[in-house]
């Protein structure tokens, strides 16, 4: 009896799930044929053929504005209220929330939400600039832990369990704790284990999910924000679950008050939001929910193979859940491709480099010691074996000694003072070598992956500036300085 | 009136090339492509892959034999050679004419264009179950990235590069081919056509990969009724032997080897090349 109750109930959700409520009646819209006199002024592309021509006319009929049947992002009471709500069921939070302005603007959102000027935060220190820029405009203070390193591939690893126990426990009065679930190289905190002991002490727990929206839809990937019982999480449908570029959403549940959260959001969100980027998150959710798993077996099959193929060719190291240690790496993202290239002596964006120069293959990052490509179902075998092929090709053609390479990604910061108050002090413009021991005034940062290599507030030291020099000869996208050519840096006067 | 049945091959976008089909004897959807095989009363039976014609039976024979007895006319031992691609057998059936050799392996990655050649185009598959030829139903890349210096000779017999042939254009695979050979191979590719557009694209790909990986890189030419603009290239790349100057006419032609397309005055002749094409090569080395 109970089995059919559960049985009937799944088959209401499936229906429910299986309606794009906002991309129906965008495309209902379509076909009404309006006649518009609200913005844009393309008007469904009649007023610039060039565009039309350029992305297709279909695309340029749903570029609309907000209007009654197409609902409003900024106070949801129709369709986009719907397709909200049947993104928190798939997901299995409590309230969801479309975001057009990034997962930079829902991580920055979350914790606006959560910490006022001055409160305190525990972090990692491997964040993404996001989050550190959240702390810029809050004025919230950051409460780092150093992240577990691997010292072999030179990379920071998860949040230990006794290391987040010691923070909160040092800084009882800190307002939440961010968790990156996974770190850009696939790498998770025993996330479970982190929410018991911050709700103990009556913490927040937010969860910066841009690398894991597919950890809600199959079950062998590691444990999800929302059922480890985070009360907040960014998740980039964009980067792994299939919606357009910019499109991301952000999580919550209870006791998170949802319409406090709609407040903090519209503060900085567009209100003109793209229904381009809007029906993408909702068609995508729909898709998630009925193929996801089937998607994401065929993602960690490919990643899988190729794994194992790159590790076959000698030299290259592709690494996976052998890393998992219990702790630092409690659970690893099958479907990321990382590789450690530095033993056949050449930085990871080197053969980054090379990859797309040489052999037109555009993989996710390059950085010091390793790579990252990224794996979807929108691959095809051929292209995986091409990407296998290209790598053993590097290493015949162009492998040599490591010696003199760099070798590890992170750095312990050494903190002088809060993100804010150093981004808005007095300051002055030194040449980048010469800034050793002064405290930066902004970002310096390879961009991917946007972890920043020195933050606002904290001391320049001898190897900061090492591997900023080190960076930028070996050919990496550097950013965050106001000098665009990152031969000056401002320091706080 | 009496209906009729045509194929069309869609040479550019702007261009067809149309034949009237008497009979269609194959439909059939692979994992990897769609296959159709149709009887024509101008090309007899024909083989298209995803909607592309990719032999006919009254042509075939002009494609295979350049695309074989070029390089065997010029390596003086070839022993152990590799076809990737190829599935219908045509130049496995011409290579098995050498008896010098031992052995020749045929990647193919859909089984079913190979099961299919063997039961609907005798005329090329029919050599297939020769002793000294097995045949690998792999990606061609993934096989030739675990070989070392262990074959004098690859014939890289491929579609065209929109589809699971995309794979053999590039520099990548040129390399690894490059290492599967010994100190002395031979890497001869299916090339595309230099007179449209799009097939230029593809010449002009390939030739500046395989000039990047081999000291020895150019085209020759032979005409191919059925394919885009008639014109075609095939693709001499090696370590060693110069197409013409390590041309042996003498111990060929003591070999006796029935060709319908092919002799040694031919292979001379077809590196002689229009002087477009010399500008295509010229401009893609010195890129």
């Amino acid at each position: 009896m109970a089995r059919s109750v559960s049985a009937k109930a799944e088959n209401e959700v499936s229906a429910r799930q299986r309606r794009v409520p906002l991309a129906e009646a965008l495309d209902a819209q379509r076909i009404n044929r309006l006649a518009h006199f609200d913005v844009p002024a393309h008007k469904g592309g009649r007023g610039n053929p060039e565009l039309t021509e350029y992305l297709g006319a279909r695309a340029m009929a749903m570029d609309v504005n907000s209007m009654k049947p197409l609902d409003n992002l900024g106070h949801p009471v129709s369709v986009i209220r719907e397709a909200q709500e049947l993104t928190a069921e798939a997901f299995g939070s409590d309230d969801a929330f479309f975001m057009v302005n990034g997962t930079t603007s829902a991580v920055q959102a979350m914790i606006m939400a959560t910490v006022k000027s001055g409160d305190e935060i525990i972090m990692p220190r491997n964040v993404h600039r996001s989050a550190i820029n959240a702390l810029v405009v809050s004025g919230a203070v950051p409460v780092y832990i150093n992240p577990g390193i691997n010292r072999k591939l030179g990379i920071p690893l998860g949040m230990s369990v006794a290391d987040v126990r010691k923070a909160v426990a040092e800084h009882p009065s800190a307002r939440a704790v961010l968790v990156n679930n996974p770190t850009y190289y696939g790498i998770c905190s025993n996330l479970v284990e982190i929410v018991k002991i911050a709700h103990e002490a009556g913490m927040t727990v937010l969860a910066d999910e841009a690398h894991g929206t597919h950890f809600y839809f199959h079950g062998e990937l590691p444990v999800s924000a929302m059922a480890a019982g985070c009360d907040m999480s960014a998740a980039s449908i964009h980067k792994t679950g299939g919606s357009l570029t910019q499109s991301s959403v952000l999580l919550t549940r209870r006791p998170v008050n949802p319409d406090y959260v709609r407040q903090v959001i519209t503060l900085t969100q567009s209100t003109s939001a793209s229904y381009l980027l809007l029906s993408s998150l909702d068609i995508a959710r729909r898709n998630l929910f009925f193929r996801g798993k089937q998607m994401y077996q065929q993602t960690m099959d490919f990643a899988d193979y190729a794994r194992d193929e790159i590790n076959e060719l000698g030299g290259y190291h592709a690494f996976g859940p052998e890393l998992v240690n219990g702790d630092t790496v409690f659970a690893f993202d099958r479907t990321k491709l990382s590789v450690h290239t530095r033993d056949i002596g050449l930085a990871g964006i080197e053969v980054y480099d090379y990859l797309r120069d040489d052999y037109g293959i555009q993989i996710e990052f390059g950085d010091i010691g390793n790579l990252l490509a990224i794996i979807s179902n929108g691959d095809r075998m051929m292209d995986v074996e091409r990407l296998i092929s290209a790598l053993e090709e590097i290493k015949r053609q162009r492998e040599k000694s490591p010696a003199g390479l760099f070798d590890h990604e992170y750095i312990d910061p050494v903190i002088a003072m809060p993100p804010q108050e150093a981004f808005y002090a007095k300051k002055r413009r030194v040449a980048m070598r010469e800034s050793t021991g002064q405290i930066a005034g902004e970002f310096v940062m390879s961009y991917p992956p946007g972890i920043p290599i020195v933050a606002p507030g904290e001391r320049i030291t001898p190897d900061v500036l090492a591997h900023i020099l080190f960076a930028k000869e070996k050919g990496c996208f550097m950013t965050g300085t106001e000098d665009m050519s990152l031969e000056y840096i401002n320091v706080l006067a | 009136m009496q209906t009729e049945l045509w194929y069309t091959d869609e040479h550019t976008r702007d261009v067809r090339f149309s034949m009237k089909v008497s009979e269609q004897l194959v439909s059939r959807k692979s994992p990897v492509q769609q296959i159709d095989i149709f009887d024509t009363p101008a090309y007899g039976r024909v083989l298209v892959l995803d909607g592309g014609l990719m032999i006919t039976e009254k042509d075939e024979f002009i494609y295979h034999e350049m695309i074989t007895h070029v390089p065997m006319a010029v390596h003086p031992r070839v022993k152990n050679v590799l076809v990737i691609g190829g599935g219908d057998g045509g130049t496995v059936r011409e290579l098995v004419k050498y008896r010098a050799i031992e052995s020749i392996d045929l990647v193919e990655v859909d089984k079913h264009v190979v099961l299919l050649a063997k039961k609907f185009l005798p005329f090329t598959s029919s050599k297939l179950k020769d002793r000294r030829v097995k045949v690998w139903f792999e990606e061609g890349l993934r096989y030739v990235r675990g070989k070392k210096a262990e074959y004098d000779l690859i014939i890289v017999d491929s579609s065209d590069p929109y589809g699971p042939a995309e794979g053999f254009f590039t520099r990548e695979f040129y390399g690894t081919c490059y290492k599967a050979l010994r100190d002395d191979g031979i890497l001869i590719n299916q090339h595309e056509s230099p007179f449209y557009a799009a097939h230029q694209r593809s010449v002009r790909d390939a030739h500046r990969h395989i000039a990047v990986e081999f000291p020895v890189s150019t085209v020759y030419q032979c005409h191919i009724p059925s394919y885009p603009s008639g014109h075609w290239l095939f693709g001499f790349a090696s370590k060693k032997y110069h197409p013409i100057g390590n041309l042996d006419e003498a111990r060929w032609n003591k070999l006796r080897i029935t060709t319908r397309y092919y002799n040694t005055a031919l292979h001379r002749g077809a590196f002689a090349l229009p002087n477009y094409v010399l500008d295509i090569l010229r401009e893609e080395e010195t890129k």
